[in-house]
């Protein structure tokens, strides 16, 4: 019974955590850009979740109709602001010279939320935070099934954008091959644009799942982003799906090993499995191969 | 052109030799009394990053214990100036720290990071310069057992937090008394021993074991770890967490499997105004229990002057003042009580003192230390969330009747 609840709360978890590296996997997979600050930019959603929950008692699913337009635009200002402006270089120093300028971002979002909010953690809080379901004698946390559910629907919604759309065909040309879908007419600065955007407007549902299951501060992110890169590795750059795998993945193969074995040896038993996958397919699970 | 690169190559060596000799040991401690300057008191904080929840109330308690000496006629008749170098919780950065307020900033006294984790790199740093090292934050066994003269911590040594809770349980009738116990602790240098004690007076009263497992800092989910203390229904957990951000899932995965244990001891996160807010309110904080050196409401004089000063400096109510700053305080407080009883900044003088077993009085109460550098005068207290309020439960403050157990269901008042 136990091993299948940390089966089930990897997976429930791994959800969570797909909805956090959704954004950052999208921006690599399009404009080859490593965003660094997507931890800083959970952290932020959680804030604004969690500002909006205290000072407006606005449920925090409800808040996201809020949250992720405000996260868009700020997506698309730090597209407009920083990356942008690199494109002009060549793609080996465009990637190095972008994960900088992310990595300002970060340090600046985190500077900014320290100063605006102190050192204190917080929680968002909600009435299901505590309750769950049971099924089949497992308890199953309503807020991880309700955050699940919410990245099943988001992660699927941004594969029909993707897949099933213009503007998702403008995208996929772009990220095929920028000059050839900037000469049959895509506007690719405005594609990337609305891409980073969008990539940073999911991080706001990640940050609030991250904000009501985890006590935060400004300086939660600097944890976060090292195992939000390990997922995308881990899943694909570029690979929606392999969010989700790879988020799904990291969270179980630590459970088992917490409970079966050690807590000590999760974090090592999974650096162990990234590597033999790595080995095997150095894509990732279902990454490919990514243009030059 | 051969001789060039190895020309290239004596020259950087000489040079990296000059500088290696400037930086180890060819600064001195300033202990002029005479001088009008004023005196440098450095210190290394977390003030962003893991440890800032601590090293910034430190920070507030190093800067008003600065305050107040300065509005009392100063240090030996010098004013005292903080200079505080932030770590960003990075070890490394410790030693680099002290290296700078030693040799750049020229303190004449020191004070400590927080953490163990720190104190260790921190007081070897001071202790090749001959600085003494006086700190509140670093009472892990691994600072008394390392071969450090120089270090002195005014806070509470393993003894006296947790095991005072683990012998109150030891002390129940029989039949009153848990059977199970439940042990998870972070992979941390205090939390650790320190649940390793409690372990060991509660098997010895016949409470069996029936989990204990550390768990390293870079968890991903702490939710498996909470769920597998749930499903052996322990009646007692004993849980070494860092800070709030340990405690809260394990109390959130609790209240959502629905076990609810007799005993549920922390080392760290429950004390307010963070917790009860974090967890869904006091309700689910009530029967938690945490240690602790100070409280606002502290029956001690210096106690109660220091609260009238932080309100009267920052507002506030005195229940939302962070313990750590009464503990920073305290440590500015045993320096000064050095310097002032040997008349001298010199740093082998003031360890000697220190050493000499002499009682300071703080707002931490007595503070006297052993040869090893421990408290051993400290006041240990247990707190416990009772009726949605924090309190000193053991020894119990005024109005309090002392602990409550069996702990009451989640939710409950």
């Amino acid at each position: 019974m136990i091993v299948g609840q940390a089966v089930v709360d990897g997976i429930l978890t791994g959800g969570v955590y797909a909805l956090m590296a959704a954004g950052l996997t999208l921006t690599f997979g399009v404009m080859q850009v490593i965003n660094v600050a997507q931890g800083a930019l959970v952290v932020l959603g959680a804030y604004l979740s969690y500002e909006l929950e205290q000072h407006a008692q606005i449920d925090p699913f409800v808040g996201l109709l809020v949250t992720v337009p405000a996260l868009f635009l700020l997506g698309v200002g730090i597209e407009m602001l920083f990356i942008r402006r690199l494109r002009t270089l060549s793609i080996f120093n465009f990637v190095v010279m972008a994960i900088l300028a992310t990595y300002a971002v970060s340090v600046i979002t985190e500077g900014v939320l320290d100063m605006i909010f102190g050192s204190g953690l917080v929680e968002v809080q909600a009435p299901y935070v505590d309750n769950s379901f049971v099924w089949f004698g497992m308890h199953l946390p309503e807020i991880y099934v309700y955050g699940f559910l919410l990245a099943a629907g988001l992660l699927g919604a941004l594969s029909l954008l993707l897949y099933r759309t213009r503007f998702g065909r403008s995208v996929r040309a772009t990220e095929q091959n920028r000059t050839s879908a900037m000469l049959v007419g895509v506007p690719v600065h405005r594609v990337s644009t609305i891409v980073f955007g969008i990539g940073v407007a999911v991080t706001a549902a990640g940050g609030m799942i991250f904000g009501a299951t985890n006590a935060f501060n400004g300086d939660s992110g600097s944890d976060l982003i090292s195992r939000l890169l390990t997922i995308v590795v881990l899943g694909g750059l570029g690979s929606m799906g392999g969010a989700l795998v790879g988020a799904i993945v990291l969270l179980v193969v630590e459970n088992l090993v917490a409970v079966l074995w050690s807590p000590d040896w999760a974090p090592l038993v999974f650096s162990v499995v990234l590597v033999v996958v790595l080995l095997v397919r150095p894509n990732g699970l279902l990454g490919r191969a990514v243009a030059t | 052109m051969k001789r060039t690169p190895i020309a290239l190559v004596t020259a950087s060596v000489l040079f990296s030799i000059s500088l290696a000799a400037c930086g180890s040991g060819g600064t001195k401690a300033n202990t002029t009394t005479t001088s009008s300057a004023p005196i440098v008191v450095g210190a290394d904080l977390s003030l962003s990053g893991d440890f800032a929840t601590e090293g910034l109330p430190y920070a507030r308690g190093y800067d008003m214990w600065a305050s107040y000496v300065n509005s009392h006629g100063g240090l030996l008749g010098r004013k005292v100036t903080m200079k505080i170098l932030s770590d960003a919780s990075n070890q490394p950065e410790v030693t680099t720290n002290y290296q700078a307020l030693i040799s750049v900033d020229h303190a004449s006294l020191l004070f400590g990071p927080v953490s163990t984790l720190f104190t260790v790199p921190a007081a070897r740093e001071a202790l090749r310069f001959g600085y003494a090292l006086v700190e509140g934050a670093g009472g892990g066994p691994v600072v008394f057992n390392s071969g450090l003269t120089n270090v002195f911590d005014t806070g509470l040594t393993i003894a006296g937090t947790v095991v005072p809770f683990a012998k109150y349980l030891a002390s129940l009738p029989v039949s009153d008394r848990p059977k199970t116990a439940a042990y998870a602790t972070e992979n941390d240098p205090f939390d650790e021993p320190e649940t390793q004690g409690a372990q060991q007076v509660l098997q010895a009263a016949g409470i069996k074991t029936v989990y204990s497992k550390t768990f390293p800092q870079e968890v991903a989910d702490y939710t498996p770890i909470a769920d597998q203390i749930a499903a052996t229904h322990a009646q007692v957990v004993i849980l070494g967490a860092g800070d709030l951000s340990v405690l809260s899932p394990f109390v959130h995965a609790f209240i959502q499997q629905g076990y609810n244990p007799e005993a549920f001891y922390t080392a760290n996160g429950a004390n307010p105004p963070q917790f009860a807010p974090a967890i869904g309110g006091t309700a689910n904080a009530n029967g938690i229990v945490t240690s602790g050196s100070w409280y606002p409401d502290y029956n001690n004089p210096d106690s109660q002057a220091f609260v009238k000063a932080y309100l009267k400096a920052y507002g506030g109510t005195a229940s939302s003042i962070d313990p750590s700053v009464a503990e920073g305080y305290s440590v500015g407080e045993v320096m000064q009580a050095a310097v002032e009883a040997t008349h001298s900044l010199n740093q082998q003088t003031i360890m000697n003192y220190l050493h000499s077993g002499a009682t300071i009085q703080t707002v931490l109460g007595p503070v006297s230390f052993d040869k090893l550098g421990q408290n051993k005068a400290a006041s240990a207290f247990l707190f416990q969330w009772q009726g949605g309020q924090y309190v000193a439960a053991d020894p119990p403050q005024s109005g309090v009747q002392g602990l409550v157990f069996p702990k009451p269901a989640w939710g409950a008042s």
